[in-house]
C-alpha cells in the first residue's frame, strides 16, 4: 500500500507540473495549447542530448559518478529551461499573437495550437534533429530506500533514490512556481490578468508583455518536467499528443486557468493511475483501469464541469 | 412569421443553385471521366475522394455542434461507434449493409441522447474537454470488448445488394471487390450532398433559426420561450447521427475495422476542417475537408516531411485567412458582388475619415491603426 500511494504521489508530481503550464497558458490567453505534450518531448529530448554531451567533461574533471551525473544533470535541466522558454516566447509572439489579433473567433486558435503540435510531432522524429528513437537517461544515483516490513502491507516498500532525487526536485519547480505567482511583481500582473484581463489592462498591466512571459513559463515547466522524467523511464519524440491529452484531462479536474486545481488535478491523476489497477488486480480487471478512470472523470466533469476549484463558464 | 424580403436573396439563391449544379456536375460527371482519361493511374483518387466525402459529413456535424455554440472534439465516438455497429450487424448478424449503417446513425443518435443530456449543459472549453474525454473513452472501450475483437482487425465483406423489401427488384447491386472503390465513390458523394443540403435547409428553417440564438445567448433564448434543453438535443443527435452513418461507410470503405480508425486526433481533425472552411457557412466543413485532406494526400511523394510541410501550410493559411477559407467569399462579396455598397463606403470613409483611425487607436493598437487605415483607403479609391 505504501508503495502505491509513494508511487501516485510521485507521477502526481510531475503530472501537477505538466498541469501547472497548461493551466497557465489557458487561464492567460484562452488559448487549448493541444502542442503542451510536445514541448514536454522537446525538453525531455533536449535534456537528453546537453546531458549527453557534457558528461564526460565532469568524469574528466576527476568526479565520482554520482557527483558528475547530479551536476551534468542540473546543468541539462537549466539549459531545457532556458531553451523552452525561448521557444515558448517565440511561439507567442510571433505565431498566436498574431493570428488572435486577427481572427474574429476566440477558438481559432485551436487550429494553429494544432498546426504547432503538428509541426513539432514532424520535426523532432527527423534525422538531424532528435531522431525516431526513443531516449532515457541512466539513474542519477545508485541505489535504492528500502523497508522491509512497512506497516499496511506485507511486500517491501521500495524507492530508488534517483526517484525521491527527481521526485525532490518536481516539488521544488512546482513550489518555486507557486512562490513566483504569489511574491513577485510578474507573477502578481499574471494573476491579475487570469482574472480579468481588461481590469489589469486599465491598472497598467503591460498584457503583451506578461502573456508572453505566462506562455514562456507554460512552456519552460513542461519542458523541465520532461527533463526530469526522462531520467525515469523512455520517452520518444511522438508520444506528445497522448500527454497533451493527460495534461488537459488534469487541467479539467482541477478546474481550467486555476493554479491551484492543476496541482490539485495532478495530484488526483496521479494518485487514481497507481491506485486503481491495485485496486482491481485482485478481480483480473487491472486492463480496465484506463476505461474506468476516464469514463469516472468524464461522469465527474458532467455534473461538476468546473472541477475541483474553477469557476463556473470560466 | 414574415421576413423582411432581402435584397441581394434571389440572386444569392440563383448563385447558390447554380453552384450545386456545378457540382454536382463535377462530382458525378466531371471527376470520373478524368480518371477514365488514365484510370491505372488516377483510380486512386476513388478512395481518397470518396474518403474525403465521409469524413466532410462527420465534419458537417461537428459544424452543426458550433452552430449550437459547442465545441465538439468528440465526433470521433461516433464516427467509431457508428462503424463498430453496422461492421457488427453485418458480420454477427447477417444484416443488409445499407441497412446497418442506417442503424449506427439511429443507435449514434440514441446514444447521444444519453450522452448529451448531462454534457449539453456546459459551454465553451469545457464542453471541448469532456468531449475530447469522451473520444478516450471510445477508444478504450473498443479495445477492451470481445464483440470488437479487442480493436484488433475486424474484417468486413463488400455491401451486398439492396432490393426493394419484399420484392427482388435491385436498387443497389451488389459490390464487387474491384468495383467496390467506384461503387463506394458514388454512394459517399450522394450521402455528402444529402447531407449538406440537409444542413443547409435545416440551418435556414426555423429551428436553425433558433439553434442561431442559442449560439448568440442561451439564457435570453431561454427567456423568450425557446426550450433550450431539447433544441441542443436534438441538433447533438444530428450531428451523432450523421457522425454514425459516415463512420459506418467509411469503415465499409476500408473493409477493415481497427480501433485506430477514428482517434483523438481524427475527433480534432474535424474540428480542425471546420476551422479551416469557415463557421459561418455551411459549405465551410466541405471546402476544409476537401482542402486539408487532399492537401495532406498530395503532399505524400514528400515522405518524411510531409506533416511538417502540412503543419507549415496550416500556420500560414491561418495567418492569411484566420477565419477560414470561406471568408474569402465576404472579400470577394465586398469587392465584386456588391458595387453599390462599395460605393457606400467610399463616400463614408471620405466624410468622416478621423472617426475610424479615432476608432481603432480606441483598441489600443496604435501601430495596426496606422497601418490598417490608409492602406484600407487606398483600397476603396
Amino acid at each position: 500500500m505504501e508503495q502505491v500511494i509513494a508511487n501516485g504521489l510521485f507521477t502526481g508530481a510531475q503530472y501537477a507540473l505538466i498541469a501547472l503550464g497548461l493551466t497557465l497558458i489557458f487561464g492567460l490567453m484562452n488559448v487549448l495549447n493541444f502542442a503542451h505534450g510536445q514541448m514536454f518531448v522537446l525538453g525531455a529530448l533536449f535534456a537528453y542530448t546537453i546531458f549527453n554531451h557534457i558528461v564526460e567533461l565532469g568524469w574528466f574533471l576527476g568526479m565520482t559518478p554520482w557527483l558528475a551525473n547530479i551536476l551534468t544533470f542540473m546543468v541539462a535541466l537549466v539549459a531545457t529551461l532556458v531553451f523552452l522558454a525561448f521557444v515558448g516566447a517565440l511561439f507567442e509572439r510571433f505565431l498566436f499573437r498574431t493570428v488572435i489579433k486577427r481572427s474574429s473567433r476566440d477558438e481559432s486558435t485551436m487550429l494553429l495550437a494544432a498546426a504547432t503540435a503538428f509541426l513539432l510531432d514532424a520535426l523532432l522524429p527527423m534525422k538531424h534533429v532528435f531522431g525516431e528513437l526513443s531516449h532515457s537517461l541512466p539513474a542519477l544515483i545508485e541505489g535504492s530506500f528500502s523497508i522491509e516490513q512497512p506497516w499496511f502491507s506485507d511486500t517491501p516498500f521500495y524507492m530508488p533514490y534517483s526517484k525521491v532525487f527527481i521526485g525532490g526536485l518536481a516539488l521544488f519547480l512546482i513550489a518555486g512556481f507557486m512562490a513566483f505567482m504569489q511574491y513577485t511583481k510578474p507573477g502578481r500582473a499574471m494573476r491579475a490578468l487570469a482574472q480579468d484581463k481588461i481590469a489589469a489592462q486599465l491598472m497598467g498591466v503591460h498584457v503583451d508583455r506578461f502573456t508572453m512571459l505566462g506562455f514562456a513559463l507554460g512552456a519552460m515547466l513542461a519542458g523541465g518536467i520532461g527533463a526530469l522524467i526522462v531520467t525515469i523511464t523512455n520517452i520518444g519524440p511522438t508520444a506528445g499528443s497522448s500527454f497533451s491529452i493527460k495534461a488537459f484531462i488534469m487541467v479539467m479536474i482541477g478546474g481550467a486557468g486555476v493554479v491551484g486545481g492543476a496541482i490539485a488535478g495532478g495530484f488526483v491523476l496521479g494518485m487514481m493511475e497507481s491506485i486503481v489497477p491495485t485496486l482491481l488486480a485482485p478481480y483480473d480487471l487491472a486492463n480496465l483501469s484506463d476505461l474506468i478512470i476516464f469514463a469516472a472523470l468524464m461522469i465527474f466533469l458532467s455534473f461538476r464541469p468546473q472541477g475541483l476549484m474553477g469557476k463556473p463558464w470560466g | 412569421m414574415k421576413v423582411k424580403p432581402h435584397t441581394e436573396s434571389g440572386l444569392k439563391t440563383w448563385v447558390g443553385l447554380a453552384a450545386l449544379v456545378l457540382a454536382m456536375g463535377l462530382f458525378y460527371f466531371g471527376i470520373p471521366a478524368l480518371i477514365a482519361q488514365n484510370p491505372e493511374v488516377y483510380s486512386r483518387y476513388y478512395t481518397t475522394l470518396s474518403g474525403i466525402a465521409l469524413l466532410s459529413m462527420a465534419s458537417a456535424g461537428v459544424w452543426l455542434t458550433f452552430y449550437i455554440g459547442r465545441i465538439n472534439i468528440g465526433q470521433g465516438v461516433f464516427c467509431l461507434f457508428g462503424a463498430y455497429i453496422s461492421g457488427i450487424l453485418v458480420v454477427n448478424y447477417g444484416m443488409n449493409f445499407w441497412y446497418s449503417a442506417i442503424w449506427a446513425g439511429v443507435i449514434c443518435s440514441l446514444l447521444s441522447f444519453l450522452i448529451g443530456l448531462p454534457i449539453l449543459r456546459l459551454r465553451g472549453v469545457y464542453f471541448a474537454m469532456v468531449t475530447l474525454i469522451s473520444t478516450q473513452v471510445a477508444t478504450l472501450v473498443v479495445q477492451n470488448l470481445a464483440i470488437t475483437k479487442q480493436g484488433r482487425s475486424f474484417a468486413l465483406p463488400p455491401p451486398a445488394a439492396l432490393t426493394l423489401p419484399g420484392t427482388d427488384i435491385v436498387v443497389i447491386p451488389a459490390f464487387t471487390l474491384e468495383g467496390a472503390a467506384v461503387g463506394f465513390y458514388f454512394a459517399a458523394i450522394t450521402l455528402m450532398i444529402l447531407t449538406f443540403l440537409g444542413l443547409y435547409r435545416l440551418v435556414n428553417s426555423r429551428i436553425g433559426q433558433l439553434c442561431k440564438s442559442l449560439q448568440q445567448n442561451e439564457e435570453l433564448a431561454s427567456s423568450l420561450g425557446v426550450n433550450i434543453v431539447w433544441l441542443r438535443l436534438v441538433a447533438y443527435a444530428i450531428s451523432c447521427f450523421v457522425g454514425g452513418v459516415a463512420g459506418a461507410f467509411y469503415g465499409a470503405q476500408q473493409a477493415n475495422l481497427n480501433v485506430s480508425l477514428f482517434t483523438v486526433q481524427d475527433s480534432v481533425n474535424f474540428l480542425l476542417y471546420c476551422f479551416m472552411g469557415g463557421l459561418n457557412y455551411v459549405v465551410g466543413p466541405l471546402i476544409g475537408t476537401i482542402t486539408l485532406r487532399l492537401g495532406w494526400d498530395q503532399l505524400s511523394p514528400t515522405g518524411e516531411y510531409q506533416l511538417a510541410i502540412y503543419a507549415l501550410a496550416l500556420i500560414i493559411l491561418m495567418f492569411i485567412l484566420p477565419n477560414g477559407l470561406m471568408s474569402l467569399v465576404e472579400e470577394g462579396k465586398k469587392w465584386f458582388i456588391r458595387p453599390n455598397h462599395r460605393q457606400k463606403l467610399q463616400s463614408m470613409s471620405a466624410q468622416k475619415p478621423v472617426k475610424t483611425v479615432a476608432k481603432s487607436a480606441a483598441k489600443k493598437r496604435p501601430k495596426t491603426a496606422a497601418k490598417t487605415a490608409p492602406k484600407s483607403n487606398k483600397g476603396r479609391k
